[in-house]
C-alpha cells in the first residue's frame, strides 16, 4: 500500500539558514504522528509546509497520492489546531466549528447536525452559543479541535496545542485528543518538544534536531534503542558512566574503583582508554534482583520523592547514577548519605 | 484639601472654563433671538431653512460614502501591511500622515489642476464627478484618523493566526477580510467612521472649492449674513461632533475580549 503521507527531501531555507533538511518520512493512514524535538528544530516549519503557510525550498508532500507541495492551504482539505487556540473571538463556538462547513456551502440545517456531533464527540454538548471568552483554555482548545475536523479533512495538524495549557488538563486532553483520533481514524500530525507527551500517544516518532530526523519508530523502539545519542538523551532520562577500560578482551572496565564486565565495547577501546556507558534510570535496583550480573556500591547523594516513584542520585564516586524506584507506602524512603547497594543487566547498558 | 490638590483643581477649572464659557455663551446668544426672554426660534429658523436640509443631507450622504470607500481601500491595506510586508509599515505611517501636513487648500487645487474638464480625466466636469472628487478628498482628509483606528484594532488580535485558522478551514482572502477580519475590529472602524463624519460634516475649504452644495459652506454663508442662526449652528455641529466622539466611547465597550487561558 502506498503511504497516505509522504513527504520527499523537504528543504526550508530563510535568509541564509537552512531549518529543514532534506526530511523524508512516510506515514499510512490512520497513524498519530509526533515530530518530536527541542524548540528551533523545525517542526513547526515542517508542519506549516505541510499545511501550506510555507512554501518549501525544495522537496514535495504527498497526501493520498496527490502532490499538494504548491496548493495554497484552502485547497488542501487539512485540519490544523493551534497553540493558542486561535478561536475566532467574534463568532460563538457552534459558529466556530461550523466555520469550514459553511465556506464550504454545506446547508444550515446538515451544518447544525454537523455541529451537535462534533460537541458531543468533544464533551461539550449544549455549549454553541457560548462565545471563547466565556471558556476555559482546555474548553476552548477542545472547540479547536472540533472545529478543525468538522469538515472531514483528509488530514489533522496540531502545533503544540497542550503547551499552552496547565500540566492537569495538558494529561487529560491529550488522551482525549488520542481517544478521538482513534474514533474518527484520521491521520494525524503531532508537534511537541515533550517528550513524554510524545511517547504517550504517538503510534510512530519522528526525532528531529537542527532541522534533521535523528530516528523514526515507534514510541517504544525511540525509547528502548535509541538510534544516536541525541535520542538516547532528549528521549527519557539517561545516565551516563565515565569508565576506564581495564581489558578490553573480556570487557572489563573500572567504574570509579569497582571493575565489572560488560557484554560490547567499542572497537576501538584498548587497555586505559576512558569509555562511556549509558542507561535508563529504571534499569537500575536497589540491592541485588534475579537477571542482574553488575553490582556496584555507592552512598544516596539526593532523594527526589515523585509521588508513586521515588527518584534517588547515587553517588558512585566521580559518577552519580539516578535511580527509580517505586514507593512503597509500608517503608520510609532511603535517606541522604546511606550507602547502597544498586545492580544492574549488562544487557540493558546502551552502547552508543 | 492638599494643596497639590488645589492646584489641579485650579488647573482643571480654568481649562473648563475655557472650553465651556464660549459655547454656554453662543448658546446663550443662539436663544436670544427674541428680544427680552429665551427661545428656540434660530433653531426653529434654522431647522426649518431647506438649504440646512439640503446641504446637511448632502454632506451626509458624501461622510457615507467616504466612510464606505475609506473601510474599502483602509482595512486590505493595514491588514496586507501587517500580514505580508511587516517592514513597510513605517513608510505607509508616514504616508498616512501626510493629509495631515499637506494643506487641504493644497490638494484640491492639485485636484482642479489635474481634473478640470480640459484635462484627460475632466472629473470636475460634472457634479456626479465633482462629487467623486470630494469623496476621495474626504478620504484622504480622514486617511489619518482612519488608519490609526483601523491600526490600533488590528493590533489587538492576532490577525495572522485566525487568517491561518480560516485558511486551513478553506476560506479565501475575501472571505477572511470579510467573515473574521473585519468584524473582530469593527468597533476600531466605527471609531474611524465616526472620525470621518465628523470631518466631513464641517469640511469647508474643498467643498467650497470644488464648488459643491456641503453644508460646510452653508454654515460659512449663514455666518456671513445672519445673527442668531450662525450660533444655532455652531451649537447643532457641535452636538453631531461630540455625539460621534460619544458613539466612539460606547462602542469601546463591545471590542472583542481576550480568551487567552491556561485552564
Ligand atoms: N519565518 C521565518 N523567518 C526566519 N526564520 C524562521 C521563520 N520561521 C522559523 N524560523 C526559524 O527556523 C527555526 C525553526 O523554527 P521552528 O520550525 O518554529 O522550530 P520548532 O517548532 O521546532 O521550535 C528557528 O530557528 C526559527 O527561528
Ligand atoms: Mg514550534
Amino acid at each position: 500500500m502506498a503511504a497516505f503521507l509522504d513527504v520527499q527531501n523537504l528543504t526550508k531555507t530563510f535568509g541564509t539558514t537552512t531549518v529543514v533538511k532534506e526530511v523524508s518520512f512516510a506515514f499510512d493512514k490512520g497513524e498519530f504522528i509526533s515530530l518530536l524535538g527541542p524548540s528551533g528544530c523545525g517542526k513547526t516549519t515542517i508542519l506549516r509546509m505541510i499545511a501550506g503557510f510555507e512554501t518549501p525550498t525544495s522537496g514535495s508532500i504527498l497526501v493520498d497520492g496527490q502532490d499538494i507541495t504548491t496548493l495554497k492551504p484552502n485547497q488542501r482539505q487539512l485540519g490544523m489546531v493551534f497553540q493558542a487556540y486561535a478561536l475566532f473571538p467574534n463568532l460563538n463556538v457552534g459558529d466556530n466549528i461550523g466555520f469550514g462547513l459553511k465556506i464550504a456551502g454545506m446547508p444550515a440545517e446538515e451544518r447544525r447536525a454537523r455541529v451537535d456531533e462534533m460537541l458531543k464527540l468533544i464533551g461539550l454538548p449544549g455549549f454553541e452559543r457560548r462565545y471563547p471568552y466565556e471558556m476555559s483554555g482546555g474548553q476552548q482548545q477542545r472547540v479547536a479541535l472540533a472545529r478543525a475536523i468538522a469538515p472531514r479533512p483528509r488530514m489533522l495538524l496540531l502545533d503544540e496545542p497542550l503547551s499552552a495549557l496547565d500540566a492537569k488538563i495538558r494529561v487529560s486532553l491529550r488522551e482525549e485528543i488520542r481517544a478521538i483520533q482513534l474514533d474518527l481514524g484520521i491521520t494525524t500530525v503531532f508537534v511537541t518538544h515533550d517528550q513524554e507527551e510524545a511517547l504517550s500517544i504517538s503510534d510512530r516518532i519522528v526525532v528531529m534536531n537542527s532541522g534533521s530526523i535523528e530516528q523514526l519508530g515507534a514510541p517504544h523502539e525511540v525509547y528502548n534503542k535509541p538510534a544516536t545519542r541525541f535520542v538516547a538523551t532528549f528521549v527519557g532520562h539517561l545516565n551516563t558512566i565515565e569508565a576506564t577500560v581495564v581489558d578490553a578482551a573480556t570487557g572489563l572496565v573500572d567504574i570509579d574503583g569497582q571493575t565489572v564486565t560488560v557484554p560490547t565495547l567499542p572497537a576501538t577501546a584498548s587497555a586505559g582508554a576512558p569509555v562511556s556507558l549509558t542507561l535508563r534510570p529504571e534499569v537500575l535496583s536497589v540491592g541485588a534482583r534475579e537477571g542482574n550480573d553488575i553490582t556496584l556500591t555507592g552512598t544516596i547523594a539526593d532523594v527526589t520523592f515523585l509521588g508513586s516513584v521515588i527518584r534517588l542520585r547515587i553517588a558512585l564516586g566521580r559518577n552519580t547514577l539516578s535511580l527509580d524506584t517505586f514507593n512503597d507506602q509500608r517503608t520510609a524512603p532511603p535517606s541522604r548519605g546511606e550507602p547502597v547497594t544498586i545492580s544492574l543487566a549488562s544487557k540493558d547498558l546502551l552502547v552508543l | 484639601m492638599k494643596p497639590n490638590k488645589f492646584w489641579s483643581w485650579l488647573v482643571f477649572g480654568l481649562g473648563a472654563a475655557y472650553f465651556i464659557i464660549p459655547l454656554v455663551a453662543t448658546f446663550m446668544f443662539s436663544l436670544s433671538m427674541r428680544r427680552g426672554y429665551y427661545s428656540f426660534d434660530s433653531y426653529a429658523s434654522v431647522f426649518s431653512d431647506p438649504r440646512f436640509q439640503a446641504t446637511f443631507g448632502y454632506s451626509a450622504v458624501i461622510g457615507l460614502f467616504s466612510i464606505v470607500v475609506g473601510i474599502l481601500v483602509v482595512v486590505p491595506a493595514v491588514y496586507f501591511v501587517r500580514l505580508r510586508l511587516p517592514w513597510l509599515r513605517p513608510a505607509v505611517e508616514f504616508i498616512t500622515l501626510m493629509p495631515l501636513i499637506i494643506p487641504a487648500i493644497v490638494l484640491v487645487y492639485g485636484y482642479i489642476r489635474l481634473y478640470n474638464s480640459s484635462s484627460i480625466i475632466p472629473f470636475t466636469g460634472s457634479a456626479l464627478g465633482t462629487d467623486i472628487l470630494l469623496t476621495c478628498a474626504y478620504v484622504t482628509l480622514a486617511l489619518p484618523y482612519m488608519y490609526r483606528a483601523v491600526d490600533t484594532g488590528m493590533r489587538t488580535i492576532d490577525i495572522q493566526t485566525l487568517t491561518e485558522a480560516a485558511q486551513i478551514a478553506g476560506a479565501n482572502t475575501a472571505q477572511i477580510i470579510g467573515r473574521i477580519i473585519l468584524p473582530n475590529i469593527l468597533v476600531a472602524v466605527l471609531s474611524g467612521a465616526f472620525l470621518t463624519f465628523a470631518i466631513v460634516i464641517g469640511e469647508f475649504t474643498i467643498a467650497s472649492l470644488l464648488n459643491r452644495p456641503a453644508f460646510g459652506p452653508y454654515l460659512q454663508n449663514i455666518g456671513a449674513n445672519r445673527a442668531y442662526e450662525p450660533a444655532a449652528l455652531a451649537i447643532i455641529s457641535f452636538i453631531i461632533t461630540w455625539g460621534a466622539m460619544g458613539m466612539i466611547n460606547v462602542l469601546g465597550r463591545f471590542a472583542p475580549r481576550t480568551s487567552a487561558r491556561t485552564d
